[in-house]
């Protein structure tokens, strides 16, 4: 038994669990069979913000030696462990990508299924439930079940879609991959001085653009607060001058980042630097440019280019807020904003984006509307009353928080987020009668509700 | 495992749920206003009008207050309460705040009765602690806070026998915090000076004298930043490490007696 203290990326959470590399669904079964006292929690790659991928006191299980690849036409089948750094890099050579890639590469994929994430191009193709057409799970009783999205097990599909592991072991996943005619992006960015314009911008680009984000200013040191800069993107036809040289995977822009150093002290993230670093974004990420060639990496996943960036928190870590409203609600943007900046816990980094429809899963994040996520540093003494009105304002406006990233909403605040919660509940028991699959997050949140009576004997 | 009802402390450093040992200390209730758990509050403590008070004093925070029988003398029963107290659900910080002063005069006309103390102050709150220290290896999590004192750092006539109970409950925190480590479970000790209570009522304040309410605002602060030992108030730190240091001819000059 190899105990391990576990984080999310965020490193403000924490705890211990006993770690097991499994590299044998048999293997899986058995340790299910053993009914562990504090339960099993597969572990992705660790890039929740929060709690999700820890379970204190209980078994952990780390999938990734669970890594073959089989490509057939569009449809990919994967193993829950694989990598989506690799499996990019894998996809482009047959000239494929993967339907939906969040902002880092650092996770697996049955990571990505079981938080239903989205990407810059939500509104135009969903989260990832979107695109798995049928995934291998190891339930509560050890049974391996072939799941789908349509027909009479759907519910079971569409509970373990953003079931953050607590509905059984995802193994392996098959997904449609999208074409695309080369490893590259043709990006466009347009600074704009104005919140409002920004918004209006981003809601036209609903229609044009195949992905569209927005960097926002948290600060406003010499112009508005949310001044912001709208990037979309196109994925570039190929171009016969480079296709000769360059390897989809050099092209793609792969290369072995610089790393964050240990230690870095608390109080680096003053309202200071963090106006300066805001400033400095906006001077020189918001130059103005259309239909700029940029690699696929440095497009998605800008951050990965430095390893380990979650350190520069210092030892207190750092939170993500992120929450969905609709648009109706639209002006919930700027005042997040206004008052994070009023109880001087500005963001470091602010990202806006639209979201098209929602799918079937009780627990996916997206709908329809606004979705701003903030990096907080925790250690900052106004932060937990700040969030904690902020938490109320998306309640009361209809919006929900995102799991994936949480580490502090109330379980009151997920009940009104998330009103398909006890339907999920209830399609978690059949898939985990005797509660087998738990984690901090389910613990803190108190997702899984009430067990049976008959079961809690066994449970404790 | 599964369906336990209870809230875990957060990533902003929020609590959910507080097990004091020594259920109406008033340290102890300070500390928990202080911290405002989400979830859970359980005051272990023998059944008084002062345990009942202190249930009554934290009706203003979000959790559920509740009380639990029990009595630092019988050791024997710490295993079955805690058991029980911790099998309704994870218990995010633990206090053991249990502990009487007594009266050192009287001690050395009754050495019985100064032992008697030290089964309170050292042995039931020892036993407290380890069986705490247990659930919450088990739990993956937690931190516990020992409330030691400073008369632990350098014994001196006034309250020896205190302090010397007060010593081996300091050691005990500190080589917990040791074997601990790596666990998910943090120890803080905390050693306050003279901190103006019922414990202390009609005793001479000492210098650096402060109240419960500024011991439970460091210890709140300890335990967000998950330090090993905090003095309260925080100036003692550099007395006492001038003190622990001193000759013992000077230091038997001091008017501390």
């Amino acid at each position: 038994m190899t105990t391990q203290l576990l984080t999310g990326w965020g490193r403000s959470t924490r705890s211990a669990a006993d770690v097991r590399l499994v590299d044998d669904p048999d293997d899986i079964v058995e340790i299910i069979r053993s009914a562990p006292e504090r339960g099993i929690l597969p572990r992705g790659n660790g890039r929740s913000y929060g709690d999700a991928a820890q379970n204190a006191g209980g078994i952990v299980l780390d999938l990734t030696a669970l890594d073959h690849v089989e490509i057939d036409g569009r449809s990919v089948t994967v193993g829950a462990g694989v990598h989506l750094d690799s499996l990019i890099d894998t996809l482009l050579r047959h000239g494929l990508f993967v339907p939906v890639t969040p902002g880092t590469s650092q996770v697996t994929i049955a990571g990505l299924v079981a938080a239903d994430v989205h990407g810059k191009n939500h509104h135009v193709d969903g989260s990832w439930g979107h695109h798995v057409t049928s995934l291998d799970l190891i339930d509560g009783t050890g049974r391996t079940r072939t799941l789908t999205p349509k027909g009479p097990d759907s519910h079971l599909f569409w509970a373990t879609i953003a079931g953050m592991g607590l509905t059984g072991v995802i193994t392996s996943i098959t997904f449609t991959a999208l074409e695309v005619p080369s490893p590259q992006m043709s990006v466009t960015t347009t600074p704009v001085r104005e919140l409002p314009e920004l918004m209006e911008r981003m809601r036209a680009a609903d229609d044009t653009a195949h992905y569209s984000v927005a960097w926002v200013d948290s600060v406003g040191l010499t112009g508005p607060l949310g001044r912001g800069i709208l990037s979309t993107a196109e994925h570039a036809e190929a171009d016969p001058r480079r296709a000769r040289h360059a390897s989809p995977a050099a092209e793609s822009g792969r290369r072995r980042p610089p790393s964050m150093p240990k230690g870095m002290p608390g109080g680096l993230m003053s309202s200071l630097s963090v106006g300066a670093f805001n400033e400095m974004w906006w001077r020189y990420s918001g130059r103005p440019r259309r239909d700029h060639r940029e690699s696929v990496r440095s497009y998605f996943h800008p951050l990965d280019g430095v390893a380990e960036w979650n350190r520069i928190y210092g030892p207190a870590g750092m939170v993500q807020y992120q929450f969905v409203v609709p648009d109706e609600a639209g002006e919930l943007i700027g005042t997040t904003l206004q008052r994070l900046k009023d109880a001087q816990a500005p963001s470091f980094l602010t990202v806006l984006k639209r979201f098209g429809p929602g799918n079937d899963a009780p627990l996916s994040f997206p709908m329809p509307g606004w979705t701003l996520a903030l990096d907080l540093p925790a250690g900052n003494p106004r932060l937990p009353a700040a969030l904690a009105d902020l938490d109320a304002l998306v309640s009361e406006a209809g919006g929900r928080h995102y799991l994936a990233k949480d580490a502090h909403v109330s379980p009151a605040a997920i009940r009104r987020g998330y009103p398909d919660l006890s339907r999920w509940q209830s399609t978690r028991r059949e898939l985990d009668p005797q509660g087998v699959f738990d984690s901090d997050l389910a613990r803190r949140l108190q997702l899984i509700g009430d067990v049976p009576d008959d079961h809690l004997a066994h449970g404790r | 495992m599964a369906g336990s009802l209870s809230d875990m402390r957060n990533g902003v450093g929020r609590v959910g749920s507080v097990l004091l040992i020594g259920g109406s200390s008033e340290i102890g209730v300070a500390t928990i206003e202080t911290l405002d758990p989400s979830d859970r509050v359980i005051l272990a403590g023998r059944p008084s009008g002062e345990l009942d008070a202190a249930a009554q004093r934290l009706g203003s925070v979000e959790a559920a207050v509740e009380t639990v029988n029990f009595d630092a003398l019988a050791i024997d029963d710490h295993a079955g309460i805690l058991e029980s107290v911790f099998d309704r659900g994870d218990i995010d910080v633990v206090i053991v705040a249990a502990g009487v002063l007594g009266d050192q005069a009287a001690f050395d006309e009754d050495p019985r009765a100064g032992i008697e103390m030290t089964r309170v102050t050292f042995t039931g709150a020892a036993s407290a602690a380890l069986h705490s220290a247990r659930h919450l290896r088990r739990q993956g999590h937690g931190h516990l806070v020992i409330l030691s004192s400073v008369a632990a750092d350098r014994p001196r006539p006034a309250n020896y026998i205190y302090g010397s109970a007060k010593a081996g409950l300091d050691s005990l925190g500190r080589g917990l915090s040791h074997a601990l480590a790596g666990t998910g479970v943090d120890v803080t000790v905390i050693r306050p000076g003279f901190v103006r209570t019922r414990m202390t009522r009609g005793l001479a304040e000492a210098p650096l004298s402060t109240d419960p309410e500024v011991v439970a605002a460091i210890t709140a602060k300890a335990i967000r930043r998950r330090q090993r030992i905090a003095y309260a108030p925080a100036p003692l730190r550099a007395v006492m490490g001038v003190i622990k240091v001193l000759p013992e001819p000077i230091f038997r000059r001091l008017p501390l007696s």
